[in-house]
């Protein structure tokens, strides 16, 4: 009888298998970035701890019942007015502000171009919006709460960006990210613009 | 002459038989690096608000995450105010324990960096987000990034 030879096996198309699961897994594991709504908390107070005292007017009360209804400073308003009303109330400028890099008077708001209404905040870096929630609201109105402020201070921020630099303050942001966080020039325009108007939100604590 | 006959010139055929080697070495590369750390979710997968002014979570290892949201298991009520840490449903006491577990993994330099995720379902309450927060404040896990899918949340 006649050795029969094994045929080899042809091992050209396993190649083929190979990329077919190697693309499925490429494309299937989405790494998934995870984006949120930053917020960074304040330290607990001592326990002897006095709140400096605030001037009412620098105070942006806003309120969120468990109906989920706003209110700001009293009075009902509709969420889509918020984020125009923040930017009302923080580049109001009607006074002087706190002082900053170790001068020792306070200036007035000189890129503000709010009202300056004497009735409103005094300068961005004093004015304080203060976020109350009812346990009972409804977190992902909180969270567009949150979001309509942060959006509020990214278009101050834009802004005077703008004005100054000529760019967006992403971009601006960016471009120092871009340089490796270690180019100084580019440093101390980011800092002056988020010093500008810094982001001062509070979430009241419950009361007992 | 036969002696000197002409060699048969011409490209020897390039072996591909190391090609799958080499592919699979890819594939076995992608599969293990992508490795999935959802922890299994106890919670209905929580439907996340939106938001346009997100920022992007850096550093994975350095974040815990925080579910909150409906349980699956019906004992814990229909209310969307589970919290899940880790891979079972605790209380907002539980939190303290479950923050200074994952700081037990990170070094000292890089504990103030740890940010805390709250992955919470946009239908639960405030309430529960406030007893996190403040057991977050009490141990000064002071990072806190409430995940929200990219967009606008606001129909003008």
């Amino acid at each position: 009888m006649a050795r029969r030879e094994n045929p080899e096996i042809n091992a050209g198309s396993m190649a083929d298998i190979a990329f077919l699961l190697l693309i499925f897994f490429l494309v299937t594991t989405t790494m998934n970035v995870d984006s949120g709504v930053s917020k960074k908390l304040a330290e607990k107070p001592p326990v002897d701890y006095v709140p400096p005292k605030i001037k009412m007017k620098n105070i942006f009360e806003i309120s969120i019942n468990r109906n989920n209804e706003l209110f700001v400073d009293g009075e009902v308003m509709e969420l889509k007015d918020l984020k125009e009303a923040a930017v009302k109330f923080v580049d109001n400028g009607g006074g002087i502000g706190n002082p900053i890099n170790g001068e020792e008077k306070g200036k007035e708001c000189d890129y503000c171009g709010g009202d300056k209404d004497p009735e409103s905040s005094d300068h961005p870096n004093k004015a304080i919006i203060s976020v109350e929630s009812d346990r009972l609201t409804e977190y992902g109105v909180y969270v567009t709460v949150q979001d309509e402020l942060l959006s509020a201070f990214a278009e101050l921020r834009n802004k005077l960006c703008q004005k100054k630099y000529n760019m967006s303050f992403p971009e601006l942001e960016g471009k120092f990210i871009d340089s490796g966080r270690k180019d100084e020039a580019l440093k101390a325009k980011v800092k002056f613009i988020k010093q500008s108007y810094p982001q001062i939100i509070t979430d009241l604590d419950p009361q007992n | 002459m036969s002696k000197f006959r002409k060699k048969k010139k011409g490209m020897p055929a390039l072996s591909t038989a190391s090609l799958p080697d080499i592919v699979f070495m890819l594939l076995f590369f992608f599969m293990v690096t992508t490795t999935m750390r959802e922890t299994s979710l106890l919670i209905d997968a929580p439907s996340l608000p939106s938001a346009s002014q997100v920022k992007k979570l850096e550093h994975k290892s350095l974040v815990s995450t925080i579910y909150v949201g409906k349980a699956k298991d019906t004992k814990y009520g229909d209310k969307y105010n589970s919290i899940q840490l880790n891979d079972k449903i605790g209380t907002p006491e539980m939190v303290t324990e479950f923050i200074l577990k994952a700081r037990e993994d990170v070094a000292e330099v890089e504990i103030p960096l740890m940010t805390t995720s709250i992955k919470a379902d946009k239908q639960s309450n405030v309430g529960t987000l406030t007893d996190i927060r403040l057991k977050l404040r009490d141990i000064n896990a002071l990072k806190l990034s409430l995940s929200t899918n990219t967009g606008s949340s606001i129909k003008k």
